[in-house]
């Protein structure tokens, strides 16, 4: 682990070869300190306790590596990509401009592109069913944070909690389906209307709570909801989850071999690819819903007001704005955007457990939102891409790649503190749309 | 608030000052923080259609008396009365912040301009009609299956935008962020962003602070012409005597929380109780002179 | 009444691990504001290195009461330096270059650094737990009755004692630090005003250094603390003791030290009585539930500063 850009010792003449090495030096001790005990010295477990084996090489290798990373930086990287960085504020503004219209133009080819080829996907070659099987991951992860965006990039209230809303829709759905046999188009509605209710629920106590102390209890809710369907047997069958939980079906057309299936319906041979690309579909069509539905409200004066409660809360109360209602409102939606995903996610999977609903997925979430930038749709989708895609295409890398996909979030967010696409569009405009900088938007308090 | 009530104060009056058509009427209003007593009984009212002025040397509570009116204090005592022309009267002192806004229609600026500084200008003003556009998009389901009612109101919306936006010379920057706005600029646009909310009251925090003479002439022409022509009544909070004088039809001061005087901008100017307190020095600066 | 005591100590107990790990949440709290998630993560460093320690000193079960003392005090000191040194990377590596950045980008790579500390020690050490032989071992009898279900024994154990007498020192020396050294005036005025420190001749980013190493150093203890008492640890155990911890933390006011002292132990006794009394499995409900039924009440904490709503 390298000590990361620093400012303080990089203003040093970072261009002077002794300056360079010394702080590589140091650079290279810190990493000896850190990797010494913990990679150099393994612990096995012996009969009798636990012994140590040594691995000194490894220990080399990775102080190594730091000392040529740290010199490198300072003297080739540095040199030439700091002074753009800390310039005069006109310089700055330049390139706030270039990149913002870039974004725009960007923006303006990309979410059509990417629209296209999401619908193609299935039809092209390479479609097997391992990529759908990311298509639908990548899909999910994008409708969960355009979901969490209403909440987090919108109303600005910090939620670490969302994936309790996906949890209640999953369960929602499973139990639904399981006990009552209803279908999965019947159910997707209700799961969305208890998720959301659940949201109201957990919301109206804790909404007056503002920043980090909403961030924690989100959070506890989100646990407290995963211990009871942990613990409660009698109706979530606790950590062995819920199996067997009916695939939808294409309006009553089952995809099985049988005589009223999809396939003998269409009179077309039986394959199972069919249910991917239907599952690859479907969630498709339920992430562009919450997409249109994001992008109207956003227009409509509750999105306006959502927006101006993230600027300032106390100003929306002086205009007759009742905000522990517009809270709510942007609560509920996002909690019902999440419990539709959750039933889509347990009809895909056919099983589920409380094991799928940790913390670590809401993080992941709100990860892919603010890494996407705060607001931004198209953001979230080049961050899902980017991060669930990206996770996924490594999988023979199994025990490094959580590793990686941690320095990736770590990374990613020193280089754009903002997010990647760092600019708010107005909802209206009278003469020209013209997109605002992230510098003046605000972040909520709340 | 009877004469008898005015003679038990202290302060000074001017016997015909006493309002007619009151809008809005202070009475005994105390506000403690802890030990400290921010305001001491002060009761006044304010005359429908007219421009009042609260003044004071900074620290008399003036700012506290607007927290209280708007409902982002509670008051410890006191009763505070809105009254509308078609006899509607809602007591403040009893609702919350957000309801004396929509439902009395109590609008406020603040001293540290509060916009929503990442939404444009004409966003701004389009969250200041929240509550109407809110009835015409049905709460949300019209909106969303973008039906022609709403779109009527929110064209309405924008009029309503457009037309104040040209009163203040803001119209070309109705596409900017908030935040690019020089001050001046954002104190008018935080007034008309107010002013769209429809309010039949409008209190000003300290409008002219920070702004230049030709912007606080400016000021005063939007002021004048919001008493003239549209109906709503102003109330204001100065601590800089030169800036009201010249408005206000009505002043009370105000000295550590307690009322020293009220009456005509005339009255005020030559109470030597007023001169004692809030200027300390000879009659001359009384009349031009701003705070210490 | 015997098992009520008996429960009390080991709340006591719990509750003073819980708390030394508050503190740092605490501590980066006050003063830059953030929730350092990584922190819980730092602490399993802080026992895993201790644990290495002590295996490579090589301490064996039945050795005399001195050389015990000496070996723990030597695998503390191992601990707690090692572990600063993670704590001030993190800061260094993830925090610091977005110091001036806005609200929501530390949280996230907080996040992002507690991902890679607990898939560095998986990597590293490998996945499965780590079982320590029981160091510290005996205890005092301090009650005894006999009911008709047979004896019960009130036992305070010799690394209880330990625990919360170390707890105990530690804070002591730590609110001397706050109150009286230069080091804990600066701190103090860091989390005032940042800027008018740096103006006043306060070096900011040393302070702040500092307070990221003091807090790792503090969670190493716990650390080390945890894997005596428990005796098996995994690079897990960061998730659970830090959201727990931090609860702690909000649960007495975050930014105030006292503050997380007493919610660590308030969250111990919680669910450690929880555990006794009622079932074992919802003891987190019960203390997640304590810890918003006291934020509606009290939205800053027991001791917390309430926050002015300036308008």
């Amino acid at each position: 682990m390298a000590a990361g850009p620093a400012p303080a010792l990089a203003a040093a003449p970072a261009h002077s070869l002794r300056a360079g090495i010394i702080d590589a030096l140091i650079a290279a001790f810190i990493a000896l300190a850190i990797a010494a005990p913990i990679i150099g010295l393994r612990t096995v477990s012996l009969e009798g306790g636990l012994a140590l084996t040594t691995r000194w090489g490894a220990v080399a290798i990775a102080v190594a590596v730091v000392f040529a990373g740290r010199l490198a930086l300072t003297l080739l990287w540095w040199p030439r990509h700091k002074p753009a960085r800390r310039d005069s504020a006109g310089r700055r503004l330049l390139a706030r401009a270039r990149d913002s219209g870039l974004a725009e133009r960007a923006m303006l080819l990309l979410a059509p592109a990417l629209l296209i080829f999401a619908i193609a996907l299935p039809a092209t070659p390479f479609a097997d069913r391992y990529v759908l099987d990311i298509g639908i991951l990548v899909l999910t992860y994008i409708m969960l944070g355009w979901g969490l965006n209403i909440v987090v990039g919108l109303a600005g209230l910090l939620d670490l909690g969302y994936v309790a809303f996906y949890a209640v829709g999953a369960y929602s759905y499973a139990l639904l389906a399981t006990h009552f046999g209803l279908s999965f188009w019947i159910c997707l509605p209700l799961a969305g209307f208890l998720a959301a209710m659940w949201g109201l629920i957990l919301g109206f106590p804790v909404l007056r709570l503002r920043g980090d102390y909403l961030a924690i209890v989100t959070l506890a809710f989100g646990e407290i909801i995963r211990i009871v369907l942990l613990n409660w047997y009698d109706l979530t069958n606790g950590p062995d989850g819920i199996s067997r939980i009916p695939r939808p079906s294409f309006f009553g057309l089952e995809f099985d071999r049988g005589e009223g299936g999809f396939a003998a319906f269409f009179g077309i041979g039986y394959s199972s690819d069919h249910r991917i690309v239907f599952l690859y579909y479907l969630i498709l069509a339920l992430a562009l819903l919450t997409n249109f539905v994001t992008l109207r409200l956003r227009r409509l004066p509750v999105g306006r007001a959502w927006e101006a409660l993230r600027e300032d809360e106390i100003a929306c109360r002086s205009l007759g704005i009742n905000t522990t209602a517009t809270k709510l409102t942007a609560f509920a939606t996002g909690a019902m955007f999440g419990g539709f995903a959750g039933s889509f996610f347990a009809t895909r999977q056919g099983f589920i457990s409380p094991e799928s609903f940790v913390f670590l997925e809401s993080a992941l979430v709100l990860a892919i939102v603010v890494l996407g930038g705060l607001g931004s749709q198209i953001g979230v989708v080049i961050a899902a891409l980017v991060m669930i895609g990206g996770f996924e295409l490594f999988r023979e890398f199994e025990q490094y790649r959580m590793l990686v996909f941690g320095f990736a979030i770590v990374l990613i967010m020193v280089w754009r503190p903002r997010g990647i696409i760092a600019s708010r569009t107005p909802s209206i405009f009278l003469k020209e749309r013209k997109s605002i900088g992230a510098e003046s938007v605000g972040e909520g308090r709340g | 608030m009877s004469a008898r009530a005015q003679a038990a104060t202290a302060a000074r009056s001017e016997p015909a000052a006493l309002a007619a058509d009151p809008i809005l009427t202070v009475e005994h209003l105390t506000m403690r923080f802890g030990g400290l007593l921010a305001i001491d009984d002060l009761s006044f009212s304010a005359e429908r259609g007219q421009i009042t002025a609260v003044i004071g040397p900074n620290g008399a509570g003036k700012t506290t008396v607007f927290n209280c009116l708007t409902g982002f204090y509670k008051p410890t005592e006191g009763m505070i009365t809105m009254r509308h022309a078609d006899g509607a009267s809602f007591l403040l002192e009893r609702m919350d912040d957000f309801r004396i806004a929509r439902s009395a229609r109590v609008a406020r600026t603040f001293q540290n301009i509060r916009l929503f500084p990442g939404m444009t200008v004409l966003e701004n003003l389009l969250v200041a009609q929240h509550n109407t556009l809110m009835r015409a998009s049905g709460y949300t389901l019209a909106g969303i299956f973008g039906l022609a009612v709403y779109r009527k109101a929110e064209r309405k919306a924008v009029e309503r935008a457009r037309y104040w936006l040209d009163k203040t010379g803001l119209l070309e920057r109705a596409d900017d962020p908030a935040s690019d706005l020089p001050y001046g600029a954002q104190r008018r646009l935080e007034i008309i962003r107010a002013m769209c909310s429809q309010p039949l009251l409008l209190c000003l925090d300290e409008p002219a602070a920070g702004l230049n003479p030709a912007e606080s002439d400016e000021l005063n022409r939007l002021l004048r012409d919001i008493r003239d022509h549209h109906d709503t009544s102003l109330l204001l909070i100065e601590h800089d005597m030169s800036v009201v004088m010249g408005i206000s039809d009505f002043i009370v001061v105000l000295d550590y929380g307690e009322k020293i005087s009220s009456g005509s901008p005339h009255f005020v100017r030559n109470d030597p109780k007023v001169i004692a307190a809030y200027l300390g020095i000879d009659d001359e600066d009384a009349g031009t002179g701003g705070a210490p | 009444m015997e098992y009520f005591v008996q429960q009390l100590i080991n709340g006591l107990t719990l509750g003073s691990i819980y708390g030394l790990i508050a503190i740092g949440y605490t501590m980066v709290y006050g003063i830059i504001g953030m929730i350092n998630f990584a922190h819980g993560d730092i602490f399993m460093i802080g026992a895993f290195v201790a644990l290495i320690a002590l295996i490579a000193i090589g301490l064996t079960a039945g050795a005399g009461l001195v050389i015990v003392i000496l070996a723990l005090l030597l695998a503390l000191l191992i601990a707690m330096a090692l572990t600063a040194i993670y704590g001030w990377t993190v800061e260094r590596f993830a925090y610091r270059p977005l110091r001036t950045s806005f609200r929501l980008a530390p949280l996230i790579t907080a996040i992002g650094m507690s991902i890679v500390l607990q898939n560095f020690v998986q990597v590293t050490q490998g996945a499965r737990v780590k079982p320590l032989q029981p160091i510290v071992t005996g205890g005092y009898e301090i009650m005894r009755t006999t009911t008709e279900h047979g004896e019960f024994i009130v036992l305070v154990s010799n690394i209880q004692i330990l625990i919360i007498l170390t707890t105990v020192l530690l804070m002591a020396v730590f609110a001397l630090i706050i109150a009286r050294t230069p080091l804990g005036r600066a701190q103090r005025a860091c989390e005032q005003d940042r800027t008018m420190a740096a103006l006043l001749g306060i070096n900011v980013d040393r302070t702040i250094s500092l307070t990221f190493v003091i807090g790792a150093a503090l969670a190493s203890v716990a650390g080390l603390m945890y894997l005596l008492y428990y005796g098996v640890i995994d690079f897990f155990i960061g998730f659970v003791a830090g959201i727990k911890a931090f609860t702690a933390a909000v649960l007495g006011g975050i930014g105030s030290l006292p503050g997380a002292m007493l919610g660590g132990l308030i969250i111990g006794l919680i669910e450690t009585f929880w555990s006794a009394y009622f079932t074992i499995e919802y003891k987190d409900v019960a203390a997640f539930s304590i810890l918003v039924v006291v934020l509606i009440f009290m939205p800053s904490g027991l001791l917390g500063r309430p926050e002015v709503e300036k308008v």
